[in-house]
């Protein structure tokens, strides 16, 4: 009985052990925050597009259809990686919103011209007050919303062909169904 | 000696460094002060280990100017950390509160520390006792000589 009993604190120790190392063997990246948005309503937002003559991009734009609203600017360097990815799913008839944070609107037109829109529609974030609304932290940042206008997936950082692919893709059809 | 007096200096004369920018303080100083007790107290998104009060990266001059936007609008501390959370999370607020998901973070380290010493105590209490065994009755120091004195010559 006692013999049983005296090999419960190494027992324990070892299962402290493995729940400690777990996490940390495991694939997890500690930069990339849950958001805490997820599954909520998008926030509302009022931007004025690229052009002057353009209409407002709103967040009431985003009901009705899924889309994929998509945090930019010309000054951040993954964000011409991505570019090139988010045309393609653009070209396959996949709506994107581009918000641009804390840009000018030259340096985003310049931008635009040689690597291409994606876009819908763009709307100016200037001073990353709705980026603060979406709790945006590191650009690029994407967003899918689905057509009732809720958070379904976040992603921080440069979308890879494989991630449109493996998890966009089938989400948006999913949302579109 | 120089080391001393280097090392006095800095540890005594040295001011506090605040990534707070003049331009950024409000007029109000008791509006200010509960800002920068806000702001010590609002982890940096980018930065992870720092307060927004310490760091200087571009998020966290946002996220202050936010804090005394609110502030100016008349909301209370709490209301500024549960717009914060509402965006950022649990994760944006340095000190995780007392919840049940929280339980083992906070007193897992002191339940674990009494567990020990619970374990060291009784496994302690039962060395002792067998330190000191119980005397031999009459009876078995009797029964001890007469087996003794019976295998006596396969001792030799």
């Amino acid at each position: 009985m006692y013999r049983f009993l005296s090999i419960i604190p190494l027992l324990g120790a070892i299962i402290l052990l493995f729940a400690l190392v777990w996490p940390i063997l495991e694939d997890h990246n500690p930069e990339e925050l849950p958001s805490a948005l997820l599954n909520k309503q998008v926030p509302v937002f009022d931007l004025p597009g690229l052009d002057p003559k353009a209409p407002r991009v709103r967040s009431a734009n985003l009901i009705g259809k899924p889309a994929i609203v998509n945090f930019f600017a010309s000054w951040c360097i993954p964000c011409r990686i991505e570019i090139t990815e988010l045309r393609t799913i653009a070209s396959d008839g996949i709506i994107i919103y581009g918000l641009a944070y804390k840009d000018d609107t030259e340096a985003i037109r310049r931008f635009l011209s040689s690597f291409g829109n994606p876009y819908k529609m763009v709307g100016l974030d200037r001073d990353g007050r709705i980026g603060l609304e979406f709790g945006v932290y590191g650009l690029p940042e994407t967003y899918i919303i689905d057509s009732k206008g809720f958070i379904r997936y976040r992603h921080v950082g440069a979308l890879t062909n494989e991630m449109i692919k493996n998890i966009l893709v089938p989400l948006l059809n999913k949302l579109g169904q | 000696m120089i080391l001393i007096i280097i090392v006095y200096f800095l540890l005594v004369n040295s001011e506090p460094l605040f990534a707070v920018e003049p331009n950024e303080m409000l007029d109000d100083p008791i509006l200010e002060a509960s800002a920068r007790i806000i702001s010590a107290n609002v982890r940096c998104p980018v930065c992870q280990n720092q307060s927004i009060d310490d760091s200087d990266s571009e998020l966290a001059h946002d996220l202050r100017l936010l804090i005394r936007e609110r502030l100016m609008a008349g909301e209370s501390a709490e209301q500024v950390f549960e717009f914060l959370v509402d965006r950022y999370g649990q994760f944006i607020l340095l000190k995780p509160p007392k919840k049940v998901s929280t339980l083992l973070l906070w007193y897992g380290p002191a339940g674990l520390f009494s567990l020990g010493v619970v374990i060291l105590i009784f496994s302690f209490s039962r060395r002792q006792k067998s330190v000191a065994p119980v005397p031999l009755t009459a009876e078995e120091r009797i029964r001890l000589v007469a087996f003794l004195g019976k295998h006596e010559h396969t001792r030799r």
